[in-house]
């Protein structure tokens, strides 16, 4: 275990020494600043804006004209998705010939990879066609993930405006963070990912005729430039079914911590740049501290918990401890090259941001392996989140914790020299609300009534509960792992869409519950920004409760777990929890 | 909002053609150039025939080879999916029982004294792709028994090729060794082949 231990240090003390340098790029980025790449991303951001007829610097948009931009274009995404979903008989770049899937599958395909979420109820390899792939899911990898970092830029110049109402432009956000942001790590990063044996390519599945005189078909496509996106935009969407366990998107102990530091890098290094923003980097550490703890906490549990392996295992006989040459632990469902510690520590860093790829099976995990992606989502997704809504959602429980340490203490409640008033905690409130809501209404009617049935795999039983409550879950929470047995999708003459149907209440509820989780909040956030934008800040008194010491990082932790349980706790009692607890099988 | 819809629709066309084609086909085009073997999928090839992936793990059969970790797929390469299986569940507990039987009867005939305790995890169960390419030292040393005694080859030069076909640790930190089994049958095949 000593060895696990220490991969997960160093995979820390990496990402940390990262934030610095990347947090300050992202800063300058946001700020409209000269950053190294300028000479060369420089006259394709000036080409950019003559395209999209867009006079960036003359066009501040106050918080309803950035909320409606970001509302338009997103609608646009979702239009052009679902349109290359549907037509995949008439696309290049097929070599097997794919027709399209189901109109209900499509619908929650669309909204999941619009939504930054990559929810998957169908299998990329099996049902999609290179094009779509490309053409489709990897431009929303990219957009989604840059409309996230749009929205927090936003709230963050809210924070900040101390005079007039407007809060940038969301067209020259959206441009900016593509090309000086996600593009170009994108393509280091995918370059990277072949050199070390990801695949690139648009040839047709390959036939092999094995050594023991079979043969077995090998799955070809163009891979390493989605996962590189898929990991850095925390999508999550697989272009295999089996994510990123699959050896061909990524092949080693080395790509895995490459993939694990791309999901982290953005949302983590957003605090840093946050502290520049804001004129005072306490503030960006004192949110960084609160999330890292909170990290650091599930990451310790988790691998405690594989290590231990499942109670079926011990059941059946085998005897889960290490010894030479063999890690121990509960390996099912995981990779020898990733071991125990390696699937334990990515568990914990695509629930942590709202990523959602997955290098292990999550329905093979021990009951208290499971409850930490459950505690993860809880949380809303704050513990770093996804690019950009992690850091906005985390500044909406800041707000609250402001308030409620504020009431509690007798002061005013002031974030960073601004009153934190009736209208912004009203709408602090939704946005912090809207997500669980979403979650225990789908998940009860899932569980409830004869509709929800049909997806499970595990049956009636805790890990069939769990499999429901973490469908919506992770789809209100926009990150898109799965308890994978669960279902919205029947294939039996895989590959291909032959015969294949949709599960349209599955479909539909996810597809809806996805839209509704992403847009609403985002709405809330952009008002909180708009209502914070126009107020002058007073400078900090002795009686201002401060927000960058320990004292206020516990209070923050504290909202969020009180939160995240009071909301969630009865529901996960009835899943994760018993199977922690017992020695039953079920 | 006409603006708006102007902008939002000329954007979409834009990105999806940059980052949906250009992008990708850009990445293809170097890939295909600077890295080749990998970029195809790192396929290998015996006597111009294409045997299998190195990074694919693929079904061994019969006392002469090493074999894979158990897979929930069939070791599909193309259509994959997890193995779902429950921790706290009935059946997870009967396929383990299964797998452990299946494999002391193979291997205890070549090795008296292994017993379950021995077992190592990764051999009775289910890896995550179901494709998985390596198997862990200890059970690539259970099975050296078998494969010495089939192959008629001296145990310990049974050993040094599975050391010699061991992919450790990335940078010597990162992740866990493994055996790779196609490239260490491939090489018995070479050194000591059945007839």
């Amino acid at each position: 275990m000593l060895q696990g231990w220490i991969q997960i240090a160093v995979f820390v003390a990496v990402l940390v020494a990262l934030i610095k340098p990347v947090g300050i790029y992202m800063a300058r980025v946001f700020t409209n600043q000269r950053v190294f790449l300028s000479p060369v991303v420089g006259p394709i951001e000036r080409l950019a804006y003559r395209v999209l007829r867009v006079r960036p610097d003359a066009e501040g948009q106050d918080w309803k004209a950035y909320a409606r931009s970001v509302i338009v274009f997103s609608l646009f995404s979702w239009l052009a998705l679902y349109l290359i979903l549907r037509t995949q008989g008439i696309q290049p770049f097929n070599p097997e010939g794919f027709h399209s899937g189901p109109w209900d599958l499509s619908f929650n395909t669309a909204s999941s990879f619009v939504t930054n979420t990559n929810w998957q109820y169908y299998g990329g390899e099996t049902t999609l066609t290179y094009f779509a792939q490309m053409a489709g899911l990897t431009v929303q990898n990219f957009v989604s993930a840059a409309v996230g970092i749009a929205v927090v830029v936003a709230l963050i110049r809210g924070i900040v405006a101390r005079s007039g109402r407007e809060l940038g432009n969301f067209w020259q956000d959206l441009v900016r963070i593509l090309l000086y942001v996600l593009v170009p790590i994108s393509i280091v990063g995918a370059l990277f990912l072949v050199s070390q044996g990801v695949i690139q390519n648009l040839s047709d599945t390959s036939l092999v005729h094995t050594l023991s005189g079979g043969t077995q078909l090998i799955g070809q496509g163009p891979v390493a430039s989605q996962e590189a996106i898929k990991e850095l935009g925390t999508n999550g969407g697989g272009f295999f079914n089996v994510n990123s366990s699959f050896p061909l998107e990524n092949p080693s102990g080395l790509t895995n911590f490459v993939e694990m530091l791309l999901i982290l890098i953005v949302p983590a290094s957003l605090t840093y740049a946050y502290g520049r923003m804001v004129g005072s980097q306490r503030q960006g550490w004192a949110i960084f501290s609160a999330m890292f703890a909170l990290f650091v906490v599930g990451v310790v549990v988790v691998y405690m918990a594989e290590q231990h392996g499942t109670v079926a295992q011990h059941a059946a006989g085998l005897h889960t401890h290490a010894f030479d040459g063999s890690t121990g632990g509960n390996m099912e469902g995981k990779e020898q090259r990733f071991g125990v510690a390696g699937s334990s520590l990515w568990t914990a860093v695509t629930t942590v941001t709202s990523c959602g790829a997955v290098n292990a099976a999550f329905e093979s995990l021990t009951g208290l392996g499971q409850a930490v992606p459950f505690a993860n989502l809880s949380f809303s997704e704050v513990v770093f989140g996804g690019v950009g809504t992690g850091l906005y959602s985390m500044l909406l429980y800041v707000l609250l914790a402001v308030f409620i340490g504020g009431l509690m203490v007798g002061r005013t409640p002031e974030y960073l020299g601004k009153k934190i008033q009736a209208r912004e905690i009203k709408l602090v409130s939704l946005g912090v609300l809207v997500t669980p809501l979403a979650v225990l209404l789908s998940s009860g009617i899932a569980s409830a009534t004869e509709l929800g049935k049909r997806s499970l795999y595990a049956g009636v039983n805790p890990q069939g509960f769990s499999e429901t409550l973490y469908a919506y879950l992770s789809q209100a929470n926009n990150n898109g792992s799965a308890l994978a047995g669960y279902t919205g999708f029947i294939q039996p003459n895989a590959p291909g869409n032959a015969g294949a149907y949709g599960i349209s209440f599955a479909d539909l509820l996810g597809g809806a519950v996805m839209v509704g989780a992403r847009f609403l909040p985002i709405l809330f956030v952009l008002g909180v920004a708009g209502a914070l934008a126009g107020k002058k800040a007073s400078p900090a008194g002795l009686g201002t409760m401060r927000t960058d010491n320990p004292t206020f990082v516990f209070l923050l932790i504290g909202i969020v777990i009180l939160v995240g349980a009071l909301t969630f706790f009865p529901a996960l009692l009835l899943g994760p929890v018993v199977q922690s607890l017992t020695t039953r099988l079920f | 909002m006409k603006r708006d819809l102007r902008t939002g629709l000329i954007a979409i066309v834009v990105m999806t053609v940059f980052l949906g084609l250009v992008y990708p086909l850009a990445i293809t085009g170097i890939s295909q150039v600077v890295f080749p073997g990998n970029a195809d999928g790192s396929l290998v090839k015996v006597d111009g025939r294409v045997v299998g992936s190195k990074l694919i793990g693929q079904e061994f059969k019969g006392g002469a080879y090493f074999h894979s970790r158990p897979s929930a797929t069939g070791y599909s390469g193309n259509v994959t999916f997890f193995g779902n299986v429950a921790p706290n569940s009935v059946g997870a507990r009967e396929e383990v029982r299964e797998y452990m039987k299946e494999y002391l009867q193979l291997e205890k005939p070549f090795d008296k004294s292994l017993s379950s305790e021995d077992v190592p995890v990764d051999a009775v169960t289910h890896s995550a792709s179901g494709v998985d390419p390596h198997i862990s030292q200890a059970n690539a040393r259970i099975q050296a028994h078998r494969i010495a005694a089939v192959r008629k080859l001296p145990l310990a030069q049974v050993e040094d090729l599975i050391s010699a076909h061991t992919d450790g640790r990335s940078l010597g930190l990162l992740g866990e060794p493994g055996v790779n089994v196609l490239e260490l049958n491939l090489a018995l095949d070479k050194e000591a082949p059945v007839e």
